[in-house]
C-alpha cells in the first residue's frame, strides 16, 4: 500500500506519511502493531503455535488417540506421558493434542460464518434503510438479548448434541453484533462523495455496498472477527462441559475437562490441563484483539 | 419522559421477536415429542388422545398466541417430564439464582471497583500492572476452570469452605466468586481506563488547584463521572452472569434456573426449556431497559441527543 521508500526509522516514515496525508493500509498497521505492541505479536506466535500443533497432531503425539495402556491409569505427569495419563491409560496430552483440533476450528469458523452473515445482514440494514433496517436490526436485538449460551443451548436441544450441529448453534449466535457495527459504519460511510459519485455514474447498489462500503469495514471486522473466536472458543467449552456440546468419540478441551472433572481431587492435571490450554488460548487472541484495534481502529468501543 | 416512553415502547418488538424466536426453534425439531414420552408401548388411539390433550393438533400459529397470552397471565405450560406447572418450577429455582447473581454482582463490583480505582492512581506503576493482569486473567478464564480451582483450593485443601451449596451463607462464596470473578476483572478494567480518561479533565485540575486532598478529588469529582459508562456495562454484566449462572448452578449443585435449564435438556423437557429461557431472556431485557433509563438519568445529554 505504502508508496514510501522504507527509510532505515521507522518512525520517521510515520512522521512523513503524516505530512504528505498517506493514511497507513493494513498491512503496514499490521507492520506497526509488531513493532509497538510485542505483547500482541507474542499472541500472535502463540496463536500460530497452537493453529499448528492442531493440524500437525497426529505428528506430534507421542500416542495413538485412543490408544489405552490400562496398567498406567491415572498416572501423575512423567517423562513418558508429560502430562499424565487418564482412566483408561490413554496419554493425556495425545488426548489434549487431538482435541485442540475442535477447539480452535470451532473457535474460529462459527465466527468466520457469522462474521460473514453479519456483513451481509449488516450492508443491507445500513444501505437500503427503512422498513429493511427495521427488521433486520430487530432480529439482531432478539438475538443479543437472549443470553448467548442460553440460546446455543435452544439450538443444542433442537439439533442434538454433535459436533455439526455445535457449529450451527455457534454461528446463528455472533453474527448480531458484527451486524450492529457494520450497519454503523454503512450509513456513515453512505453519506460520503466518492459513494454519491459512483452512485451518479451508475454503479450498482451491490457493487457500491460491495466495492466502495465493505473495503472500509474491513479494520473493524479484522477486530470483532479476533474478539470473536476466544469466545467462541468459550461457549464450546462451556457447553461440552455441560456434556451437551460434543460428543463421544470426538473430542475438544471442554469435553475432556468434563470428564476429568470426576478425579479432580485426586488427579487435579487430567481437567488443569486443558483448562490452561483454553484459557492460554483465549488470552492470546484478547491481547491480539486488543492490539489490533489499538493499530486499526482507535476510536472503537469495546 | 418523551425518551422512555419511546424506550419502553421499542423493547415490545424485541420482546415478541424473542418468544417467537425460542417457540419456533424448539418446534422444528423432527418427531413429535407425544412419541418420546410414551415409550415403546402405545397405539395410534393413545397417540392421537395425548396430541389433543397438550394442544398439539392445532396449527402452530394458534399455538403460538395461546403460549404468549398464557405467558402474560404467568402460564408457561406444563413439564413433559414432572407434569407440574413450568411456572412453579421456575418460582422454586428463582431465589437460588437470584442469591447467586446478587452475591456475585457485589462481589464483582467490589472487587472491580477497588482494584481499577488502584490501578488508575497508580498508573503505570508495579501495582497497576500486577492487578491489570490479574483482571485479564480473570476475564480470559472459563467460569468452570474458575470453579474447579476455587473447589480445589478451598474446599479440598484448605477444607474452610463447602464443596456444594447447602442453604448456608458459607456455601454460597465460593459460587458468588467464581460467577463474578470475569465481570470482576471487566469492571476493574473499565473504571481504570474510564477513572484515567476523567482524570485527565480541566475541572480535575481546578478540584486540585483549590486545594482539595487528592483522595477527595479522586473519589468525589473523578469517581462519580467515571462511573458512567460502568453503569452501562451493568446490564452487559447481568446478560454474561446469567450465562455463567449455568455453569456455576452446574458444578456447585445449585438447584437455580441454570440447572433447570442443562436438566430439562437432559431429559428432552421442552416446555421447561421454553419457560426458563423465555424467562431469563425477560429479566435481562428488562435490565437493559432499566440501565438505559438510569444513564439518561445520570447523564441528560443522551435525552437530549435524541
Amino acid at each position: 500500500m505504502s508508496s514510501l521508500k522504507r527509510s532505515q526509522d521507522p518512525k520517521l516514515d510515520d512522521e512523513l506519511k503524516l505530512q504528505i496525508g498517506e493514511r497507513d493500509g493494513i498491512r503496514d498497521k499490521l507492520r506497526k502493531m509488531c513493532r509497538d505492541n510485542h505483547l500482541a505479536a507474542l499472541s500472535a506466535i502463540v496463536i500460530c503455535l497452537f493453529i499448528a500443533m492442531a493440524i500437525l497432531a497426529p505428528v506430534i503425539a507421542p500416542y495413538g488417540e485412543a490408544e489405552q495402556d490400562l496398567i498406567n491409569r491415572l498416572q501423575g505427569p512423567s517423562a513418558a506421558h508429560i502430562l499424565g495419563t487418564d482412566e483408561l491409560g490413554r496419554d493425556v496430552f495425545t488426548r489434549m493434542l487431538y482435541g485442540s483440533r475442535i477447539s480452535i476450528a470451532i473457535g474460529i469458523l462459527p465466527s468466520l460464518i457469522s462474521l460473514i452473515i453479519g456483513v451481509i445482514a449488516g450492508l443491507t440494514a445500513g444501505y437500503f434503510g427503512g422498513a429493511v433496517d427495521y427488521v433486520i436490526m430487530r432480529v439482531a436485538d432478539v438475538m443479543l438479548s437472549i443470553p448467548s449460551l442460553l440460546l446455543a443451548m435452544v439450538v443444542m436441544y433442537t439439533l442434538g448434541s454433535s459436533t455439526v450441529n455445535l457449529f450451527v448453534a455457534l454461528s446463528m449466535t455472533g453474527w448480531s453484533s458484527v451486524a450492529r457495527v457494520v450497519r454503523s459504519q454503512t450509513l456513515s460511510i453512505k453519506q460520503s462523495e466518492y459513494i454519491e459519485a459512483a452512485r451518479s455514474i451508475g454503479v450498482g447498489k451491490w457493487r457500491i455496498m460491495i466495492r466502495h462500503i465493505l473495503p472500509n469495514c474491513i479494520p473493524s471486522l479484522i477486530v470483532l472477527f479476533t474478539l470473536n473466536v476466544p469466545s467462541a472458543i468459550l461457549s464450546e467449552s462451556s457447553l461440552s462441559f455441560l456434556g451437551i456440546g460434543i460428543k463421544l468419540p470426538a473430542s475438544s478441551w471442554g469435553l475432556i475437562v468434563n470428564q476429568g472433572r470426576q478425579f479432580l481431587f485426586t488427579q487435579p492435571w487430567l481437567c488443569m490441563a486443558p483448562c490452561v490450554a483454553i484459557m492460554i488460548v483465549v488470552l492470546a487472541f484478547n491481547f491480539l484483539g486488543d492490539g489490533l484495534r489499538d493499530v486499526m481502529d482507535p476510536y472503537m468501543q469495546r | 419522559m418523551k425518551y422512555f416512553l419511546k424506550r419502553v415502547i421499542g423493547t415490545i418488538p424485541v420482546l415478541l421477536g424473542v418468544v417467537l424466536l425460542i417457540f419456533v426453534m424448539l418446534r422444528i425439531i423432527p418427531g413429535s415429542p407425544v412419541l418420546m414420552l410414551l415409550g415403546e408401548h402405545y397405539d395410534q388411539a393413545t397417540i392421537d388422545r395425548l396430541t389433543a390433550a397438550m394442544g398439539l393438533d392445532r396449527p402452530m400459529i394458534v399455538q403460538f398466541v395461546d403460549y404468549i397470552t398464557g405467558a402474560l397471565s404467568g402460564d408457561l405450560g406444563i413439564s413433559y417430564k414432572y407434569s407440574r406447572p413450568v411456572t412453579d418450577m421456575i418460582m422454586e429455582s428463582l431465589p437460588y439464582t437470584i442469591r447467586l447473581a446478587v452475591m456475585a454482582a457485589l462481589f464483582a463490583w467490589i472487587m472491580g471497583l477497588v482494584t481499577g480505582v488502584i490501578a488508575a492512581v497508580k498508573k503505570n506503576n508495579i501495582i497497576d500492572r500486577l492487578f491489570m493482569g490479574i483482571s485479564l486473567l480473570g476475564v480470559s478464564m472459563p467460569i468452570f476452570m474458575t470453579s474447579l480451582v476455587l473447589q480445589y483450593i478451598f474446599s479440598f485443601k484448605l477444607e474452610i469452605l463447602p464443596m456444594t451449596e447447602d442453604g448456608t451463607f458459607l456455601s454460597m462464596i465460593l459460587p458468588s466468586i467464581a460467577l463474578g470473578w470475569n465481570s470482576a476483572g471487566s469492571i476493574a478494567r473499565m473504571t481504570r481506563s474510564s477513572l484515567i480518561e476523567v482524570m485527565q479533565a480541566d475541572y480535575i485540575d481546578t478540584a486540585r488547584a483549590k486545594g482539595l486532598l487528592r483522595g477527595a478529588v479522586i473519589i468525589k469529582h473523578a469517581l462519580k463521572n467515571s462511573l458512567l459508562p460502568v453503569v452501562t456495562m451493568m446490564a452487559l454484566q447481568l446478560s454474561s452472569m446469567l450465562s455463567g449462572a449455568v455453569i456455576t448452578e452446574s458444578v456447585f449443585a445449585i438447584p437455580g434456573i441454570g440447572r433447570l435449564a442443562t436438566t430439562a435438556i437432559q431429559n428432552r423437557d421442552m416446555p421447561v426449556l421454553q419457560g426458563t429461557v423465555l424467562f431469563t431472556t425477560v429479566i435481562v431485557i428488562a435490565g437493559n431497559l432499566l440501565a438505559d433509563l438510569l444513564y439518561s438519568v445520570l447523564d441528560p445529554r443522551i435525552r437530549k441527543g435524541d
